[in-house]
C-alpha cells in the first residue's frame, strides 16, 4: 500500500502533464505551471527538513567532538582546560582519535553561519523598513552577510575552477593513443583560433586557402564536428528522458520509492 | 610623435564626422514618405495551437522595406493597429520591426469580433493597410505546433511499451556493454579492500529533474551493492526532497540486501542549495575522508570539474554520469568513467537487468533509427539541392527539417 498510493500518484500526473503538453484549452493549458508552484510549495516546506537535518548532524558532531577533546585533555592529568586551550588546533581540526567527532570546528562555523543568517533574515536586523521590509533590502543585515561574505565565498570557489581546468586539460591532452591525439591537436587549433597569435600565424595564406586560417578552422571545427557530435548526445539524451520518464509512469521503474516495509 | 597620433586622431573624427553628415543627409533627401508603399496581403487569423486571447497578424512586406541598403531606408517598421469595430477608433497594440511579417497580439479577448490594419511606419508616419476582420480569438483543444512531437512521441512510445511487452513474455534482448556501469562493482570493491568510504553526489537538481530521478534510481543499485559488502557510503545532498528520497532509496536497498541493520540515516544529509557552497562542503568531504570511490550521476554545471578534480587528487575511483552536454567534457577529463547523456538513463535499467527494464532500453533504438533515417534523408535531399539546383529537393528538404522542430 505504502508503494501502490505513490505509483498511482505518479501514473496520474504523469499522463494528465503529458496530455495538458498537448491541449492549450483550459483546464489544461497551465497545468504545467501550477504543478510546477505546488512543487515549489512542498519544497519550501522540506526546507525545514533540511534545516532541521543540518543541524541535527553538525550539533551532533559539534557535541561530540568537544566532549572527545575534553576527555582527550583530561588524559595524562593536569589543568585540563589549560591544555585544551594549548592543544586546540590538535582538538579541533583532524586531530581526534573519535572519527565521529573529529574536525568539530567546521560544524561549529557552520552551526554559527546558519543561525546568524537565519537571526538576520528572519528577524530583518537592521532593516529600515522593519517586518514589513524586504529581506533584500541593502541596509538590512541579511544582505550584508550576503553581499560581504557569502558572495566572495561563492566568488572565490568559483574561481577555483580556473586551476583545475587548468590540470585536468593538462592530463586530458596527453598524447597517449591516437584519440588523445587527436583530441590535443584539435584543442590546439581551437585554443590558438581563439587568441590574435592564431590570427597572425596564417595571416599570409592567400585567400583562396583562407579555410586554412587558423580563426577560421577554428570555427568550421566547433560548427560542424562539434556540433554534429553534441546534437547527437542531445537526440540519445531526449530519447533517454523519454524512456526514462516512461518507466517511471508506468511503475516500471520504482526504486525511487524506497521500501515496502516500515 | 604622440603629437602626430592626436593630430591624425583629430582629423579621422573631423572627416569621419562630416561624412556622416553628408551621407545621413543625402539618406534623408532619399527618404520619399508619400511614396512608400503600404504592407502588402495583410491578413488576420485566430493564433493557432493556444490556450485562447491571441490573434496573429500576417502581412507581405512592403515593397519600401529597409532592404539592407542604406539608400532604401524608408520603412523602419510596422505598427499593427486593432479595433472593434471597422471604422475605428484603431489603436496601437505594437510594433514588428522591418523585415518582420507576422504579429502575435496577445491581448485580445476570446469571443469579441476585432478588425485590424497594418502601417508602415517610417521616420514620419506611413501608409496604413486596408481594414480587415472580424477575427475573433478561441482556445484550441489540441496544439496543431506540436503535432509532430505527437506523432513521434507515440510511436516511440508504443516501441518502447512493444519491447517491455515483449521482455515480459521473455524475449531474449541484447543490450550492448556499458564500461562505466561495468565497472561499479568493481569501485565499490575496491573501496571495501581499502576500508574506505564511498562518497555518491546526486547532481545539484531538485527531485523534479529528471536526471536526479535517474541519479536517486542508480544510488538505489548502487547501495544495495554496498550493504552486501558492508562498506560505508555517504550521500550529501543539496536539496531536502532528495534527502528524503535518497533516505528512502537506500533504506531499501538495504533491507532487499537483507542488511537493515547496517543501514543509517546520516549516510545521506542535507548541506545548502547554494551551488559553491555545496561545492565547498563537498571537497571538504573528500579532502578529509578520502573516499576510496566518488560517484556523480545526475545534473551538473560548473561544480563538476571541482568537485572530480577533488576526488582526482586524492586518488578516487571515478564514475560520473550526466545529461548536461557542457560538463561532459569536465567528467570525460577528469573522471575514470564516464556515463554519456542517455547512458545515465540507461543505467538504473542495465544495472537491475530485469527484462522489463531492459526491454525499455530497446523502445529507445527505435527513436534512434527515426533520427537516423531523418538525417541521412535531410542530408541527401539538402546535397541533392547544392549539386543539382533544383528547388524541389530545398523544399523537400526543408520540409523534412520542419518534421522534427519542436514547437
Amino acid at each position: 500500500m505504502r508503494r501502490q498510493v505513490p505509483l498511482v500518484i505518479t501514473f496520474i500526473v504523469g499522463a494528465v502533464l503529458i496530455i495538458a503538453a498537448f491541449i492549450p484549452h483550459h483546464p489544461f493549458g497551465r497545468l504545467g505551471e501550477n504543478f510546477s508552484l505546488y512543487f515549489d510549495i512542498i519544497a519550501v516546506f522540506a526546507f525545514l527538513l533540511g534545516g532541521g537535518n543540518l543541524v541535527r548532524i553538525h550539533g551532533g558532531k559539534f557535541m561530540r567532538g568537544i566532549r572527545s577533546s575534553i576527555q582527550e585533555a583530561k588524559k595524562g592529568g593536569g589543568f585540563w582546560p589549560l591544555k585544551f586551550l594549548v592543544e586546540f588546533p590538535f582538538f579541533a581540526f583532524g586531530g581526534l582519535e573519535d572519527k565521529r567527532g573529529r574536525d568539530w570546528f567546521f560544524s561549529l562555523i557552520t552551526l554559527l553561519g546558519f543561525f546568524a543568517m537565519l537571526y538576520a533574515g528572519l528577524f530583518k536586523v537592521g532593516n529600515p523598513d522593519g517586518w514589513q521590509g524586504n529581506v533584500t533590502n541593502p541596509e538590512a543585515l541579511f544582505q550584508e552577510f550576503y553581499q560581504s561574505m557569502f558572495n566572495p565565498l561563492q566568488a572565490t570557489m568559483y574561481a577555483l575552477l580556473a586551476f583545475f581546468v587548468a590540470s585536468a586539460s593538462y592530463r586530458a591532452f596527453r598524447a597517449k593513443s591516437p584519440e588523445a591525439t587527436i583530441l590535443l591537436a584539435t584543442a590546439f587549433v581551437i585554443l590558438l583560433g581563439r587568441t590574435p597569435a592564431g590570427t597572425y600565424a596564417t595571416d599570409w595564406l592567400p585567400q583562396s586557402l583562407s579555410f586554412f586560417h587558423i580563426p577560421n578552422l577554428a570555427n568550421w571545427i566547433m560548427a560542424v564536428p562539434n556540433l554534429a557530435g553534441q546534437r547527437a548526445i542531445m537526440i540519445g539524451i531526449s530519447l533517454g528522458v523519454i524512456a526514462m520518464s516512461l518507466r517511471v509512469i508506468l511503475g516500471v521503474e520504482r526504486t525511487y520509492l524506497g521500501a515496502d516495509e516500515k | 610623435m604622440s603629437r602626430r597620433i592626436s593630430r591624425i586622431i583629430v582629423f579621422s573624427l573631423i572627416f569621419g564626422g562630416i561624412a556622416c553628415c553628408v551621407h545621413s543627409g543625402a539618406a534623408l533627401a532619399q527618404s520619399p514618405d508619400a511614396a512608400v508603399r503600404p504592407p502588402q496581403n495583410v491578413r488576420a487569423i485566430d493564433t493557432r495551437g493556444d490556450e485562447g486571447g491571441s490573434i496573429t497578424v500576417m502581412w507581405d512586406l512592403s515593397p519600401d522595406d529597409y532592404d539592407g541598403t542604406a539608400e532604401a531606408v524608408t520603412v523602419i517598421g510596422y505598427e499593427i493597429m486593432r479595433a472593434e469595430s471597422p471604422g475605428g477608433p484603431f489603436a496601437s497594440v505594437g510594433f514588428a520591426s522591418a523585415g518582420a511579417t507576422r504579429f502575435a497580439d496577445a491581448s485580445t479577448h476570446d469571443g469579441t469580433d476585432y478588425y485590424y490594419q497594418v502601417t508602415a511606419s517610417t521616420s514620419s508616419g506611413g501608409p496604413v493597410s486596408p481594414v480587415i476582420g472580424p477575427v475573433r480569438s478561441s482556445p484550441q483543444w489540441f496544439n496543431v505546433n506540436r503535432a509532430n512531437v505527437f506523432i513521434i512521441g507515440i510511436i516511440l512510445s508504443m516501441s518502447i511499451i512493444f519491447y517491455i511487452a515483449s521482455a515480459r513474455r521473455g524475449k531474449k534482448l541484447f543490450i550492448r556493454r556499458i564500461a562505466g556501469l561495468e565497472a561499479v562493482q568493481e569501485a565499490i570493491g575496491r573501496a571495501t579492500e581499502m576500508g574506505r568510504p564511498i562518497l555518491y553526489i546526486p547532481g545539484i537538481q531538485d527531485m523534479d529533474d529528471v536526471q536526479t530521478v535517474a541519479g536517486v534510481t542508480i544510488l538505489g543499485y548502487v547501495a544495495r551493492t554496498i550493504a552486501e559488502y558492508d562498506t560505508k557510503i555517504e550521500v550529501p545532498t543539496s536539496r531536502s526532497i532528495v534527502m528524503s528520497t535518497a533516505r528512502e532509496t537506500i533504506k531499501a536497498a538495504y533491507i532487499a540486501a537483507g542488511r537493515p541493520d547496517a543501514y543509517s540515516d546520516d549516510a545521506v544529509h542535507y548541506v545548502t542549495d547554494e551551488q559553491f557552497g555545496y561545492v565547498a562542503a563537498v571537497d571538504g568531504i573528500m579532502v578529509r575522508d578520502k573516499p576510496a570511490t566518488c560517484f556523480y550521476m545526475g545534473a551538473f554545471f560548473a561544480e563538476s570539474l571541482i568537485m572530480a578534480e577533488t576526488g582526482n587528487s586524492i586518488g578516487a575511483i571515478q564514475i560520473a554520469g550526466t545529461a548536461m552536454p557542457a560538463q561532459l567534457p569536465f567528467f570525460v577529463a577528469a573522471c575514470d568513467y564516464t556515463l554519456i547523456g542517455e547512458e545515465l538513463f540507461a543505467a538504473s535499467a542495465y544495472l537491475s537487468n530485469e527484462p522489463k527494464q531492459l526491454g525499455s532500453l530497446k523502445g529507445q533504438d527505435v527513436g534512434k533509427s527515426i533520427a537516423m533515417l531523418a538525417i541521412a534523408t535531410g542530408v541527401i535531399l539538402f546535397t541533392l539541392h547544392q549539386v543539382t539546383r533544383v528547388q524541389w529537393f530545398m523544399d523537400a528538404g526543408n520540409w523534412f527539417k520542419d518534421l522534427f522542430l519542436l514547437n
